[in-house]
């Protein structure tokens, strides 16, 4: 239930929110529900240890696309003057 | 109710607050803020799930790097202090009732689910018995030698002691390419945010 909520509030998070950093935010919480489901599974049945070893290259692939992410949301800003991500609207229909 | 429990709720309660906080928070600053409150407590709940190691790691790279990562976007990305981005009324709710929906679809999922019964049955093909490879107990945190061991290939968890003939499967390969991952990353993200000359409004692009 606890992973539940923490992915429920990162996608409602990522939706609602217009700055970038924001996103990520969203981004972040999204991906912790998913390991705290996986840590809870590896202790109650018998994942074991596969389990943790997953959520350990879930913390270290989050961790990553971070990084990458925040790089393109500083070239958005040196672009853009502003990290309000409606106002990206060069690529639109 | 034992202390174990009360801990368990204590750190859930916490959690889930701190995430639901970071939704609702208006200042990106207040939201990394509570997302550090969130990411805390499912370090102590991962400790809580005899997940030691995983809980360090929690702590030192999400606690410790992602969320300064983006404490410092936020720095570099300021816009002046009398500019407010803020989401239409009708968006945010809009998004929650959405949002709740989803969860009450989780929640009605999870409390349908017969866990005693899947857990008698899971037991049943895969016994649940957690060898002790490590010196301490479960307790005191025992998960880093065997998490070692596996990162290198090898499961004496899962091959010590067992009647088969084969060998489990160890994570040598997901080691690797994580780490080449983790290269190709940090090469692109050092390029991207390289020094660039930055656009005033006064010039054109």
């Amino acid at each position: 239930m606890v992973g539940a909520v923490l992915f429920v509030a990162g996608i409602v998070c990522m939706a609602t929110k217009r700055n970038g950093i924001g996103v990520l935010m969203g981004v972040e919480l999204v991906l912790n529900g998913a390991n705290v489901n996986f840590v809870a599974f590896s202790r109650y049945t018998s994942l074991a240890l596969d389990g943790q070893i997953i959520s350990l290259f879930v913390i270290v692939l989050a961790a990553a696309e971070a990084a990458v992410a925040l790089a393109i949301a500083l070239n958005f800003y040196n672009n853009h003057m502003t990290i309000d991500v409606d106002r990206a609207e060069e690529l639109h229909g | 109710m034992n202390g174990g429990q009360l801990l368990f709720y204590l750190l859930a309660t916490t959690a889930c607050v701190g995430a639901v906080a970071v939704v609702v928070s208006q200042n990106v600053v207040r939201m990394a803020f509570w997302l550090i409150i969130a990411l805390g407590s499912t370090a102590g709940l991962f400790f809580l799930l005899h997940a030691d190691f995983v809980g360090a790691t929690q702590l030192l790279i999400y606690v410790g790097g992602t969320v300064v990562l983006l404490i410092f976007g936020v720095m570099l990305t300021a816009s002046g202090p009398y500019v407010q981005i803020r989401t239409a009324p009708a968006e945010l709710v809009l998004a929650g009732g959405i949002g709740t929906l989803f969860l009450l679809m989780i929640a009605s999922t999870v409390y349908q689910v017969d866990w005693e019964d899947a857990t008698r049955r899971l037991a049943e093909h895969a016994p649940i018995d957690h060898p002790q490879t490590a010196y301490n107990d479960a307790a005191e945190g025992n998960t880093v030698r065997p998490l070692g061991l596996a990162l290198l290939g090898t499961r004496p968890d899962r091959d010590l002691g067992s009647d088969s003939e084969g060998l489990s499967t160890g994570y040598l390969l997901p080691f690797e390419i994580a780490s080449v991952h983790l290269l190709v990353v940090l090469i692109g993200a050092a390029y991207l945010a390289r020094a660039k000359r930055r656009v005033t409004p006064n010039e054109t692009p």
